[in-house]
């Protein structure tokens, strides 16, 4: 699988080291987890039920989490669902990823104030925000966060802003034992097994033995906090049952993009009747590029206060999908629907992995769930290889 | 903990506007010096600067004066919106905040010992002139200059004295041409590519150089093809949105590229199938 | 007339050409000088000949009331001026103008003419070299025509 070994290069862990030993640990010591981490000093941050939908915010207890709730999700689709039993992440990603605390939305790059005839930039403003802890990170958003850390903290230049966030942030992920309709990351070589990066890896048994979370910790820092939760040692008989929770969650995946040859599938269907296809259901919305959790594409806005003394630029998220993102002098460069969606579809299959050397896509299935019009990515790039004269070769 | 929000090299630094001179009625090229607490920069011919406006907004604008000169960046600019409005009408002693400079340049190594050709169109001649600055001031590094430009009439050539001077310098050919003369313009009529069949070229031992209008560029580099260059030596600075100059907005991706970090040029060679994609 | 032999042979439209043919071509070619301002010929005169421009550039204009000419295209050193002589009527249908002093051949083509009728292996050989150099105008014209270096 292509995806797998990319992401897997450019972490360089070694795989030689003696087996991280997981531990276990109840919903009481979960409580522990989060008061822990906060008297630490961090933000702890989560999945909770609010607006309709499992979105993240502050995780004051395990009480704000979404306890008896799961989803329901399809193309263009998305309910909540009450169910039976105490499993806490019996959910699948809803519509924000972590993107949004450590790549945000809008973020001040800098003031600046006039000064005869010229300026001052006032930007060292202390950024006193406190470090952050992402509580119930999947194996594709911990793969997304990866995939982001390589666009802006490991190519030319470094974002500090993303740098800074993401160097403060501790992070407990938590492996998926069920699966969405719309997800397809097993095929994407990028879950539901939790990969490199996280610092402690976390799996939810609910079953007649009773409710517990089995633990390993992929840092020091995880190794730490697992040892003041003094967390025993898992049982064999447990650490199977995750593990077969875990592949069974792959296998129940129905949706999946065949990642063989998929660069050189988009490429070379530049010209092809289904981005007209695409282009007719596609409302250039921006909503996939907005829940995407490795689209990282921004714009500055300048602005002045009425007086005209103080100046700000602000950036924020941007989207291939409008006019304006291509835009110079004279026109746009991409003014139809079917340009910009290509654009889009195959900067995550195909430049992505010439840019990054991965791909840009970790089948966490947000952008079906999420296009009004019930676009799914899956299904477009069978189409094309379906239609396409080079797709298998 | 207490860190910048920011730093460089997203902060502009503070210039000032030490002239500003009208080459066309809607081009416009300036000189700004660093003003006390911004640090001077050095380019190389075909990198540019993210230039901004206090309150209005920031371009990408290619430097277009001499490598030489240390104490001052020059850029050339036409007006063709607010921010580029707004660039063009500062006065003298005025800010603007500058940041870079970015991408690449032009591939003035490997055309040391060669014949550089360089071919424009428009505005291009902007992030063309440090080269021939630069080839002009270590004579004795290259083989013989031929600039090629073409421009829509006679009142849109930019540096005209300048042409007029380089013209004069020993090994050095300099054909314009424009593509609507007037009864007074005695020069050229016809669009750039239509100078090579009095360009004197060794085709196997030049460089070319190119930038203009895409279209432009299209056509000249198959008449370069046609002349005997092999597509390894002609080189094109690309343009496209840009809002970061670092790779991180994602505006100004073409195909595989970054034009921002990985250009704005690039071998021929590398762009040549992009080229014939229309809404890449 | 040896000069003259030789630039003829030796310019790239008369290559490889039948060599009888092309001693028939400087046969009926001569030297011609224009002086700066000089129009060579205007629209509606009968075309019959055609102009390799050995030095000067001259402008291909057409002109428009209340306007000055508009120059199309110049041409210079090396250049072949003139293909209306080639097909009916035979007139010029722009005008052109010497902007230099002007140093040409003058070749006749209603001899040519003649003879490619008569001779149609010459006359497809005339045509492929009138076409290719009638493609470059269109192209160049084209690209005019785009006005690629507007603003928008």
């Amino acid at each position: 699988m292509v995806a797998t070994s990319l992401l897997a290069s450019h972490e360089g862990t070694s795989s030689t080291a003696v087996p991280e030993p997981t531990y276990a640990f109840d919903v009481t010591q979960l409580e522990q987890l989060i008061e822990l981490l906060q008297r630490d000093g961090y933000s702890v941050l989560g999945p909770t039920v609010r607006d309709g939908a499992v979105v993240y915010g502050p995780i004051h207890s395990i009480e704000d989490l979404p306890k008896g709730w799961t989803d329901e999700q399809s193309p263009g689709k998305y309910r909540l669902k009450r169910h039976e039993g105490e499993a806490l992440f019996a959910y699948g990603v809803g519509p924000q990823s972590w993107k949004k605390y450590l790549h945000p939305a809008e973020v001040r790059l800098w003031a600046a104030e006039r000064k005869n005839g010229s300026f001052r930039i006032l930007n060292n403003e202390p950024h006193d925000e406190r470090p952050q802890a992402f509580l119930g990170v999947r194996a594709c958003e911990l793969a997304a966060i990866r995939i982001q850390d390589r666009v802006l903290l490991e190519d030319r230049y470094r974002d500090p802003i993303y740098g800074e966030r993401r160097r403060r942030t501790f992070m407990v992920a938590v492996q998926c034992t069920g699966t969405g309709a719309v997800c397809f990351c097993a095929s994407m070589g990028m879950g539901p097994a939790v990969g490199e990066g996280a610092d402690l890896i976390v799996t939810e048994l609910v079953d007649a033995a009773g409710h517990r979370f089995l633990a390993r910790a992929g840092s020091e820092r995880g190794r730490a906090v697992l040892e003041e939760l003094k967390a025993t040692p898992a049982s064999s008989a447990d650490l199977n049952t995750a593990q077969a929770a875990v592949e069974q969650a792959a296998r129940a995946q129905t949706r999946s993009i065949d990642v063989e040859g998929v660069k050189k599938l988009l490429y070379q269907n530049f010209e092809h009747s289904r981005w007209e296809q695409v282009a007719a259901r596609c409302l250039s919305c921006a909503n996939c590029t907005m829940v995407c959790p490795t689209c990282f594409c921004t714009t500055v806005e300048d602005s002045s206060d009425a007086s005209g003394t103080c100046a700000e630029r602000w950036r924020r998220w941007d989207s291939c999908f409008t006019q304006s993102f291509s835009y110079i002098h004279g026109g746009s460069i991409r003014t139809s629907a079917k340009a910009r969606y290509r654009q889009w579809i195959t900067h995550k299959l195909a430049a992505w992995i010439d840019q990054f050397g991965t791909l840009g896509c970790v089948g966490c299935g947000r952008c079906i769930t999420w296009c009004p019009a019930g676009i799914d990515i899956t299904e477009e790039v069978r189409a094309l290889r379906e239609g396409s004269n080079h797709g298998n070769s | 903990m207490a860190t910048a929000l920011a730093i460089d090299p997203m902060l502009s630094q503070s210039y000032l506007v030490r002239e500003v001179s009208k080459e066309t009625p809607d081009t416009f090229t300036l000189r700004l010096a660093p003003d006390a607490g911004s640090n001077g920069s050095g380019f190389q011919p075909g990198q540019f600067s993210m230039l901004w406006v206090f309150g209005v907004g920031e371009l990408p604008i290619s430097i277009s004066g001499d490598p030489a000169e240390h104490d001052q960046l020059v850029y050339t600019v036409r007006s063709v919106g607010q921010a580029t409005n707004a660039l063009v009408t500062r006065a003298v002693g005025e800010g603007v905040g500058v940041r870079g400079p970015f991408g690449n340049g032009w591939p003035l190594q490997a055309a040391r010992g060669r014949d550089v050709i360089v071919v424009a169109g428009g505005i291009g001649l902007a992030p063309l002139r440090p080269v021939i600055y630069e080839v002009l001031n270590h004579r004795e590094d290259y083989g013989r200059l031929v600039v090629l430009y073409g421009a829509r009439s006679p009142r849109d050539l930019l540096y005209r004295k300048e042409l007029a001077a380089w013209a004069r310098q020993r090994e050095t050919q300099v054909l314009v041409t424009v593509d609507y003369g007037g009864m007074s313009w005695r020069g050229h009529v016809g669009v750039v590519t239509t100078l090579f069949k009095y360009a004197r070229l060794k085709p196997t031992r030049s460089v070319a150089m190119v930038c203009g209008p895409e279209i432009m560029m299209r056509f000249v580099t198959r008449e370069l093809e046609n002349c005997g260059l092999s597509r390894s030596d002609i080189y094109l600075s690309m343009e496209r949105n840009m809002k970061c100059a670092l790779g991180f907005c994602g505006h100004c991706q073409y195909g595989p590229h970054f034009i921002c970090k990985d250009g704005p040029v690039f071998p021929y060679e590398q762009l040549r199938t992009l080229l014939e994609k229309y809404e890449l | 007339m040896e000069t003259l032999e030789r630039i003829i042979a030796e310019h790239p439209f008369f290559a490889d050409l039948d060599h009888g043919f092309t001693a028939l071509m400087v046969g009926c070619a001569s030297n011609v000088r224009f002086k700066r301002g000089d129009y060579i010929f205007h629209e509606g005169d009968p075309a019959d000949t055609f102009y390799l421009i050995r030095e000067g550039t001259v402008a291909v204009e057409i002109f428009a009331p209340q306007h000055d000419p508009i120059v199309i295209a110049t041409l210079a050193e090396g250049e072949i001026l003139g293909w209306s002589w080639l097909l009916p009527p035979y007139q010029w249908k722009h005008q052109a103008r010497a902007l230099d002093n002007v140093r040409a051949i003058a070749l006749d083509g209603k001899c040519l003419r003649e003879k490619c009728e008569q001779n149609h292996d010459l006359g497809y050989e005339v045509l492929k070299r009138f076409a290719r150099i009638i493609e470059q105008r269109l192209e160049s014209t084209r690209l005019q025509l785009i006005d690629v270096y507007a603003a928008k």
